[in-house]
């Protein structure tokens, strides 16, 4: 496509060559701009949390003397050992547990679902679909109230199943899992069948191993899903001792006002409280920004 | 005649698998969803107080009557509502088309096939994505705390930043008392709709709800640039290369090729962003309590307040169902307007 500027620099001389010397600085420029407007964002979407990390060493007084310094003026660790007094290791354990059970939940059943409703022809299949994609669209704050109500009847209000089972499917989840099913050929799987293994024989040592790249996926969002939730959390459970870290460093948030504000001890718990899901990411990165080699398919 | 009875036994094996595969999901799709909303419904209907079992015998039926308290009659729980939708109006008004620009504009950017750090700057935009709304509300009582980092900017620049999460005043109403208007007219100031004079309704976001606004777009540009960016990679370049060749400039590109290919994933975008701005909790009940003055009071913040707090489960459900009405004829109406743009600009291609 650049056939015309080049054909045009050779055979016209020295108006068209300042033409283009002049719209190589106009290139120049609006790369200069481009990469300027970047930087300034990315500034904007990532100081935040380099002065996070930096105040949460910093004590009372200097973090809101420099705000806008990342770097303490003295380094101290006040707002993680105050943060070990206030339970946090409780939360964490309990973020662990409520994270990888609903992981492990979300893993099984989404992709059974997800296998059952692209595969197998039974039935009842297409309104089973269309009731799980039409239970998508119900919006999840709506619940709050209702979901406290069935916990509450069913008995399992203030405790860890109260917590995890609510969590434990999620519509999108299932609706991946089928995508990915549909995505892939069945040779395999009629292979195995041939052969004389069952429906339930051929799910488990047949297709779960190839649903790799899906069940990575659905991992991903079941964990950071469940690490990061907190109003579905908050309604399920009253005492202090079923605490995760959203709703445990909630507490200390919404609980401190009029107070005067620890910035530190606030600051140090919720980067503490992202480190696991920054790790996730980091990990998986390249299967969540997949870029134009591997597009997600639409 | 043994071929067409094997048959059929695999067909009901398949139909048995398939059921026994996909009960879990159904079981707990239909009790903590489905079973909710019917037992949330009656409650709304209710007058039950939180004590018991809202089926005991001792709760009854109040009819509309919650749903009237909300509507109708003039009185505290219909004001509330009016300031909740107030707020969240124009929270959704703010947030909706800012954090879709961005999105948008920054998956332009970052998808060019020649930009040095391209991973770099995608990570960035993306990584406030996974933060938990508890951490970010924590960085933004920070970031806009009267000694804090926007403040200390602001003074960089000579002037006096206000103390965010506690002023209550309009922006709109800043702006209009900046135009000499500093009186409400008789006429707004008199009348109104579910409790609140139009001057109030006019007011615009609450400096903290600008604070709550910014924190909004800020986290959630990030993911919807991911949705943008497989239908920015889906444009064939033999699009963008034939127009260049027909003349066209960027500017043009964009409008012209750019753009009507990206409708499918704007839709998307526009729709949840949406039905998520509309049910904005977590960051209320964090961050301000709905203060200051019920300036960034929400419905779902509401609901739960009057359930939880005020044990006014009736009318708390009865705010939850609204506000999943307002949602879902959004939606609807968002669909009918795009759609109905879409197929003409498809009539004219």
């Amino acid at each position: 496509m650049s056939a015309r500027p080049f054909f045009s620099r050779v055979s016209s001389g020295r108006v068209s060559s300042r033409r283009v010397s002049s719209r190589r600085v106009r290139r120049l420029a609006g790369r200069t701009l481009l990469y300027l407007v970047l930087a300034v964002c990315a500034v904007v979407y990532i100081y935040p949390f380099l002065l996070s990390i930096g105040t949460a060493f910093k004590t009372d007084p200097d973090a809101i003397a420099h705000p806008l310094n990342p770097i303490p003026s003295h380094w101290v660790l006040t707002a993680f050992t105050e943060l070990e007094q206030q339970d946090f290791l409780l939360w964490l354990g309990n973020s662990v547990i409520v994270a990888v059970s609903v992981t492990a939940g979300r893993l099984l059943f989404d992709s059974m679902a997800g296998y059952a409703l692209a595969r197998l022809r039974f039935r009842g299949r297409g309104a089973v679909f269309s009731a799980i994609i039409a239970v998508m669209a119900v919006p999840s704050v709506v619940l709050l109230i209702p979901k406290f109500l069935v916990l509450k009847q069913l008995g399992i209000y203030n405790s860890y199943p109260g917590l995890i089972v609510p969590l434990m499917t999620d519509a999108a989840g299932v609706f991946i899992m089928r995508q990915f099913f549909l995505s892939v050929h069945p040779s395999i799987e009629e292979a195995a069948k041939i052969d004389g293994a069952g429906i339930f024989r051929t799910y488990w040592s047949v297709v779960l191993p190839m649903a790799r790249p899906a069940l990575i996926t659905l991992t991903i969002l079941a964990f950071q899903g469940s690490w990061n939730d907190f109003s579905d959390l908050l309604i399920a459970h009253q005492s202090p001792s079923l605490d995760t870290l959203t709703t445990g460093v909630g507490r200390l948030v919404s609980g401190q006002l009029g107070e005067a504000t620890q910035y530190p001890l606030e600051l140090a718990a919720a980067m503490a409280m992202t480190i696991p899901v920054a790790i996730v990411f980091f990990v998986f990165q390249r299967f969540i920004m997949r870029g134009p080699e591997g597009g997600v398919k639409e | 005649m043994k071929l067409l009875s094997r048959r059929g036994s695999l067909r009901r094996r398949e139909t048995a698998a398939g059921w026994l595969m996909t009960a879990p999901v159904i079981v707990l799709l239909l009790v903590f969803l489905v079973v909710p909303i019917a037992m949330a419904a009656w409650v709304s209907l209710s007058n039950w107080t939180g004590i018991g079992s809202p089926f005991s015998s001792d709760v009854s039926s109040v009819g509309l009557r919650n749903y009237q308290a909300l509507l109708t009659q003039p009185g505290l729980p219909q004001q509330q509502l009016g300031e909740s939708l107030r707020n969240n109006l124009y929270y959704v008004l703010f947030v909706v088309p800012v954090q879709t620009a961005l999105a948008l504009g920054l998956a332009l950017a970052v998808s060019r096939k020649r930009l040095a750090g391209r991973g770099f700057f995608r990570t960035a935009y993306y990584f406030p994505s996974i933060t938990s709304s508890v951490a970010v509300s924590i960085i933004f009582l920070y970031i806009f705390g009267s000694t804090g980092v926007v403040n200390a900017l602001v003074g960089y620049l000579g002037a006096h930043g206000p103390n965010w999460f506690n002023d209550p005043s309009g922006v709109l109403q800043l702006a209009y008392s900046g135009l000499g208007v500093t009186q409400a007219p008789a006429a707004l100031a008199n009348h109104g709709f579910l409790g609140l004079p139009w001057w109030q309704w006019l007011a615009g976001p609450s400096v903290a709800m600008v604070a709550i606004i910014v924190l909004a777009v800020w986290t959630t540009s990030g993911t919807f640039m991911l949705i943008f960016l497989p239908a920015i990679y889906a444009i064939p370049s033999e699009l963008e290369e034939a127009a260049i060749m027909d003349g066209a400039n960027a500017w043009q590109r964009f409008w012209r090729v750019t753009f009507p290919m990206l409708k499918p994933a704007l839709f998307l975008v526009l729709t949840l962003g949406l039905i998520a701005t509309w049910q904005v909790f977590d960051q209320i009940y964090l961050m301000s309590q709905g203060n200051p003055a019920g300036t960034t009071l929400t419905p779902a913040y509401l609901a739960y307040v009057a359930s939880f707090s005020d044990q006014q489960w009736g009318q708390g459900a009865a705010i939850a169902f609204i506000l999943f009405a307002i949602i879902v004829a959004l939606t609807v109406l968002q669909r009918l307007v795009l759609r109905d743009r879409g197929t003409v600009a498809g009539d004219r291609a």
